[in-house]
């Protein structure tokens, strides 16, 4: 699903590298717990990634395609079809309702919205309930919603049309424990249903256990270990 | 795109205080910008066309504006007078149609008299070839009986607050300003009292602020003057002064209407060349453009000034926006991760510019033309410009075009901004 050989990334104007990771391989319907410390390059990874960001040197290849080979609108459109990004917080278009959010991704990409055998909007509708949203909620304007409601509809849009990658960075940071603990089932089990690679960047390592897999990106990144 | 338009659509309603405000401050700069130029369009209009149908006007050998400031604009004094045997030979030149006499150098309150014929009434014209037309009353009848009737321009009537029936006492001389407030005394034709007869429907023209008299009731008031003030000892009654001649000798000027256009420039040549006395000949429309040039630099300024207010709320525009922006860097990644490229976000923010920009100039032209509506009988009543509420011109439209232009480009500014930045903030805003 995902392959990463001999990456070196900087930040422009930054100086010294920020990444420098020789081999990083991620088989297709993982659950993957990437810890680090802040600041270690966890959300520039997951830039990589989702080919929101290129790398100067090496290859991050997702589907077995390099998101450098590509030029930028491919990469945007690619991006659309086949990732889902959840952020820690402010997921969501304020001004737009808690359904059109949900609905974003396929809007940018029709073959997302193909994948959804009923239609986007049944899709977007399945998801909302089965992330325990509901109707009364979905044509409120999503700045309407608690900080854990709108983090759930952030899973819905990750989710919809069921993307090859979902990438999580930090989403239960803002949440308190319970909610974050449902939040994570519900995370976990949506991605496994819908057949998704999940990789989750979290600080707080108590939540690796319910993970496939745990890497370490201190220990992968030599950049780091250099400085 | 569609999905991209309707995301600009909904964020720019989200922050429709703010841009509210832009919005208006860009109308308001179109609606001056257009306002300006209509104005300055008619202004322009109303001046250069003070006289029509006038072909040519006669006077004593001068300069053509100065000629055309004394006989048109009752502005300054004739330096030399020119004889009736002048005006009368003209009038005999085969291709003149009409002559009308015209002599300045008397006032009323601050007015200027003009003494003329009948036929002023009858050949002068303003505008498109508008006549002029008679509010109240009549003309001066030009007959011995009426000799001391007055026929009043809308301004002089209005602000005197005159009626018909009205005696009125005309003053030797040209003063600047109300003339009552004057200090120093002028000479009053006290003993020939005027009659108002008529009063002139506005016009928007100098003809406006001036007092109509007869050429004979001008060579009457002079019976018993001589260079400029009263003869000592010699006194002659208002009726007395009907027993003598009053024909006249000399006028100020002369109005000459030709039989046929094609004419002008020979009869032109014709006035120059007359040997008897020094004449000059001008066409007014040419002479009117001339002294326009002048005096309308001060549009050109007042028009680069709404150029400038327009910049500076177009500057407005930039700045809402990019300070905005920073705010928006959140939704801005959002939108990256779900697949939109940095063109889409600076089309976003571009498109949104536009739009502002765009609402900005039509309700700005709507503003313009609904004032022009509104306030056009009164600027008529008050300033005499007709303000014509037609289909923008083309200078408009190219004003209109220009405010779009200049949005829009403005509005790529915040869009660069945004493209930079979600370049480089990845998925993660750095705030």
């Amino acid at each position: 699903m995902l392959e990463i050989r001999d990456l070196h990334y900087a930040w422009p104007g930054s100086g010294g590298e920020c990444l420098a990771i020789e081999r990083l391989d991620i088989a297709a319907g993982r659950a993957v717990f990437l810890h680090g410390p802040s600041g270690c390059g966890k959300s520039t990874l997951l830039g990589l990634m989702a080919g929101v960001l290129v790398a100067q040197r090496g290859q991050v290849s997702l589907l077995g395609q390099d998101w450098a080979a590509l030029r930028g609108g491919a990469r945007d459109a690619r991006r659309a079809e086949h990732v889902g990004v959840i952020f820690q917080q402010f997921n969501l278009l304020p001004y737009v309702s808690v359904l059109d959010n949900v609905l974003l991704p396929c809007r940018f990409s029709a073959a997302r919205a193909r994948r959804c055998a009923s239609g986007p909007v049944v899709a977007a509708q399945a998801l909302l309930q089965r992330v325990a949203l509901p109707p009364p909620l979905w044509p409120r304007r999503a700045d309407a919603l608690s900080v854990g409601q709108q983090q759930r509809v952030a899973a819905a849009r990750a989710l919809i049309g069921r993307p090859g990658l979902v990438i999580a960075d930090e989403p239960t940071s803002a949440l308190d424990a319970a909610l974050r603990d449902d939040f994570m089932a519900l995370l976990l089990e949506e991605c496994r249903s819908g057949g998704s690679t999940l990789v989750f960047v979290s600080h707080d390592e108590r939540l690796a256990a319910r993970f496939d897999e745990r890497l370490s990106l201190p220990a992968l990144n030599r950049a780091a270990a250099l400085s | 795109m569609t999905a991209l338009l309707q995301i600009a659509a909904r964020s720019a309603w989200n922050r429709r205080g703010t841009l509210a405000l832009v919005v208006l401050s860009i109308a308001l700069a179109t609606a001056l910008l257009l306002g300006l130029e209509r104005l300055r369009n008619d202004i322009r209009g109303s001046f250069t066309q003070s006289v029509s149908g006038t072909d040519l006007i006669v006077g004593a050998r001068t300069g053509p504006v100065q000629l055309m400031l004394y006989a048109v604009f009752r502005v300054g004094g004739a330096t030399n007078n020119i004889s009736m045997d002048g005006v009368r030979a003209v009038a005999a030149h085969r291709a003149v149609a009409w002559t009308v006499p015209i002599a300045l150098g008397d006032s009323h309150r601050g007015h200027p008299v003009l003494g003329t014929t009948a036929g002023y009434f009858e050949h002068f014209a303003y505008g498109d070839r508008q006549p002029l037309v008679l509010a109240q009353g009549r003309a001066f009848s030009g007959t011995l009986d009426g000799l001391y009737e007055a026929v009043l321009g809308a301004e002089v009537a209005q602000q005197l607050g005159y009626r018909l029936g009205q005696r009125i006492t005309l003053t030797h001389g040209l003063r600047a300003g109300g003339g009552d407030a004057a200090g120093e005394l002028a000479a009053e034709h006290a003993d020939k009292p005027f009659t108002v007869v008529g009063m002139l429907a506005r016009t928007g023209t100098p003809v406006d602020r001036t007092v109509h008299v007869s050429l004979q009731a001008i060579e009457a008031i002079h019976l018993d003057w001589a260079g400029g003030a009263p003869l000592p000892g010699v006194s002659i009654g208002a009726e007395h002064a009907r027993k003598f001649s009053l024909e006249p000798r000399q006028v100020t000027a002369a109005l000459v209407g030709l039989k046929n256009r094609v004419a002008v420039f020979n009869v032109q040549r014709f006035v120059a060349e007359y040997e008897a006395e020094p004449l000059l000949a001008v066409l007014p429309g040419v002479a009117l453009d001339e002294l326009w040039a002048a005096v309308g630099l001060g549009e050109r300024a007042l028009l680069a000034m709404s150029g400038l207010v327009a910049l500076v709320s177009l500057a407005s525009l930039v700045a809402v926006v990019l300070a905005g922006l920073n705010e928006r860097r959140r939704e801005l990644a959002v939108l990256r991760a779900v697949g939109a490229g940095p063109r889409h976000v600076l089309a976003l923010l571009a498109a949104e510019g536009a739009l502002v920009t765009l609402s900005g100039a039509v309700l700005g032209a709507a503003a313009a033309a609904g004032a022009v509506l509104a306030a056009g009988p009164w600027v008529q009543q008050r300033f005499g410009i007709t303000l014509q509420a037609t289909a923008p011109t083309a200078e408009q439209w190219a004003l209109f075009g220009a405010v779009l232009l200049a949005g829009m480009l403005a509005s790529l500014v915040p869009g660069w901004r945004a493209y930079r930045l979600s370049l480089a903030d990845g998925l993660t805003p750095r705030t």
